[in-house]
């Protein structure tokens, strides 16, 4: 086993730094939203992680797409590590939603489409993870789950255009120049570093899957026998 | 490849004919749903406005026991392998088993609807043939993605779980848009939303019925 | 119609797992030759023809139908093989003549389905399902099953069992029918003694290779 550090323990490092870096002033710093107060400073995180988990279901489109041109079984560890990723995301989604819910809307869950397609994803997708548990052979288990997960990402547009095609409570995308310089300083630090995180946990995941395969290898192939 | 279609097509509906008492189950396992629900409601004025979406969920559920059932004859005797390696193009074998099932569904669905006019009072103040319109691409909705992942399901263990939990989520967005439009089709469409949420469906049915067809083979093969 | 390709098997090895189920296999295939794959089991017979079937893809080595890779033009090359499994492939719940008919309209296969049921020793009027028949009327109408087809090589995995004496005759009968057409055959069985009337050559598996290989006249 190698003792050197590997690269996305550092690219981690970095991020989580980020992230401290960019709490502090999400928190402390940036001036609180004009209409919101406050409250709105879960802006910081909220969003990016959005931004991040719909990116990182759509990475694990992408690979799964690649599982199934070319059956490289790194594309599938790929799909494996952002499925997981993305799932933590979601649910993290979902909770952060919730917190800042509960102040603005005043309820803790509302039956929004952007919520109810933000869920459903979720959903999707924690029975992508579901399906490769359930199956014990390496070579279906990434056929099945590559096919499960392209047809999951369908989802992902439908959740991010939700909020523009049924009138939602949630708010639409704001545009970049609504915001002041300040709060999109801190917005982009805290997205930055997020990526950085992320880039680390997927990376990370991706060598623990690759292990696991390795750990099911086959035997090598019995001594001849002469007839 | 429309002939072979309409071969495999044949052949899973003469085995649902030999074998009656499958369909008959399903529609008595959704009209359960439908009269459990109707009892567990508070009012009845609430009952007619929601009658649109208790069919959908009675459809949802049957359709996995559907589909469980119509790939369990496959496995008896290994049928499906020996699909598989019979001279029929998979994708003939997955539109005849698709088409097969959205038919079986769509029966149990017309067989239904009466009984939400008869005892959920609901009314029918749109026109019929949207309605049926609704039907029909609400059950090629549950059809086609449902004889994909039934397909792998079927090989997997667990499936009897496993199916409901990777179909659910997978179909929603159909089976929202087919209730939301049979309610306006039954209460009436003051805003004419009907027509988005018929169009929401056909997409998704263009969708899956599409790319469905192209993995089909593959899911079944061996890697 | 043409002479069977030649099929030559070169070091094919196939895993289940970690565990390899057939390794190390060379196989010349002469056309119109017959085999017997013979071994206890579990040793790699039953593998071995599925992956002549096509049913499964090889994981090392070399499988050649001809001049073409067998698993790379399997849809082109299926129609030509003819697989007798364990598993029957038929549906319970339609009566023999609707089997056969349904597998014949699925792939375009013209038969006289009649003919094809009294060629295997069972009566053409009977509609109960397939699943009140007994075991080895089961098994000669899996052996109709794949006469639909005309083919070229020809796969049987102990097509004996279950059988009385009159049936194992049948199956004899059957397969020198398609052999004198040209086919190849390959037949596994543990029970020699009747495939011996069948096959020239025979295989003895073990642990997945061959470990003896001759005349079946000669079998230890």
């Amino acid at each position: 086993m190698s003792r050197r550090i590997k690269w996305e323990h550092i690219v981690g490092l970095l991020g989580v730094l980020g992230m401290i870096g960019g709490h502090y002033a999400g928190l402390f710093v940036a001036p609180p939203e004009r209409m919101m107060g406050d409250v709105g400073r879960i802006f910081y995180v909220h969003v990016p992680v959005a931004i991040l988990s719909m990116l990182m279901f759509s990475v694990s489109g992408l690979a799964a797409l690649g599982y199934l041109m070319t059956s490289r079984m790194s594309l599938d560890w790929l799909v494996e590590s952002t499925v997981e990723v993305g799932v933590m995301l979601s649910t993290l989604l979902l909770i952060l939603g919730s917190v800042w819910a509960r102040p603005t809307w005043g309820v803790w869950w509302t039956w929004d489409p952007r919520l109810i397609t933000a869920t459903v994803l979720l959903l999707t997708f924690v029975g992508v993870m579901l399906l490769r548990s359930a199956t014990t052979n390496p070579e279906k288990r990434a056929t099945w789950s590559s096919v499960a997960t392209l047809f999951a990402w369908v989802n992902v547009p439908i959740t991010y255009k939700s909020v523009q095609w049924w009138r939602s409570l949630h708010q639409i995308q704001t545009p970049q120049d609504a915001i002041s310089d300040p709060m999109r300083i801190v917005y982009h630090e805290n997205m930055i570093a997020m990526i950085l995180v992320l880039v680390w946990f997927v990376a990370w995941r991706w060598r623990i899957a690759k292990s696991a395969a390795l750990a099911e290898a086959p035997e090598p192939l019995p001594e001849a026998v002469n007839p | 490849m429309i002939r072979q279609t309409l071969a495999v097509l044949r052949k899973e509906l003469l085995v649902e004919w030999r074998d009656r008492s499958r369909i008959s189950g399903l529609f008595f396992f959704a009209m359960a749903i439908v009269l459990l629900v109707a009892f567990a409601s508070p009012s009845e004025a609430i009952l007619a406005r929601q009658a649109g979406g208790i069919l959908w969920i009675g459809l949802l559920l049957a359709s996995t026991r559907s589909l469980d059932q119509s790939f369990a004859t496959e496995m008896e005797h290994g049928a499906l392998e020996g699909l598989l390696l019979w001279p029929v193009d998979s994708r003939s074998i997955f539109y005849g088993k698709a088409l097969a099932n959205t038919l079986i569904l769509l029966c149990v669905a017309l067989a239904i609807v009466p009984l939400l006019f008869g005892m959920y009072g609901a009314q029918m103040r749109g026109s019929p043939t949207l309605l049926l319109a609704f039907l029909v691409m609400g059950c090629a909705a549950l059809g086609a993605p449902g004889t994909l992942f039934g397909g792998i399901v079927a090989q997997a263990r667990g499936s009897s779980v496993l199916l409901p939990l990777l179909l659910f989520p997978l179909v929603v967005p159909a089976v929202l848009a087919a209730a939301k439009g049979t309610t306006v089709v039954m209460e009436g469409d003051p805003m004419g939303q009907g027509g988005s949420w018929l169009a929401l469906l056909v997409a998704f049915n263009a969708l899956h019925w599409s790319l469905s067809g192209l993995f089909f083979g593959r899911v079944l093969e061996d890697g | 119609m043409p002479q069977t390709p030649r099929i030559k098997l070169e070091g094919l090895a196939r895993r289940f797992g970690p565990r390899w189920a057939v390794a190390r296999v060379d196989l010349d295939l002469e056309p119109g030759s017959s085999w017997m794959l013979t071994g206890a089991n579990g040793s790699g017979k039953s593998t071995l023809l599925r992956c002549l079937a096509t049913a499964l893809r090889p994981h090392q080595g070399r499988l050649q139908y001809g001049d073409r890779d067998l698993w790379t033009h399997r849809n082109a090359i299926r129609p030509e093989i003819a697989y007798l499994a364990h598993q029957l492939h038929l549906y319970d719940d339609l009566s023999q003549r609707d089997n056969l008919k349904v597998w014949a309209r699925m792939g375009n296969l013209k038969s006289d389905i009649d003919a094809l049921l009294r060629r295997v020793g069972l009566d053409p009027a009977r509609t109960d399902p397939v699943r009140a028949l007994s075991a080895g009327m089961k098994r000669r109408l899996a052996l109709a099953r794949i006469l639909l087809k005309s083919p070229r090589l020809l796969l049987l995995d102990e097509p004996f069992g279950a059988l009385d004496p009159d049936g194992r005759q049948l199956v004899v009968d059957v397969v020198r029918e398609i052999q004198s057409e040209g086919a190849t055959l390959v037949l596994a069985t543990h029970l020699p003694t009747s495939a011996r009337h069948v096959c020239s050559q025979a295989v003895v598996m073990e642990s997945g290779q061959i470990t003896w290989r001759g005349l079946a006249g000669d079998l230890p």
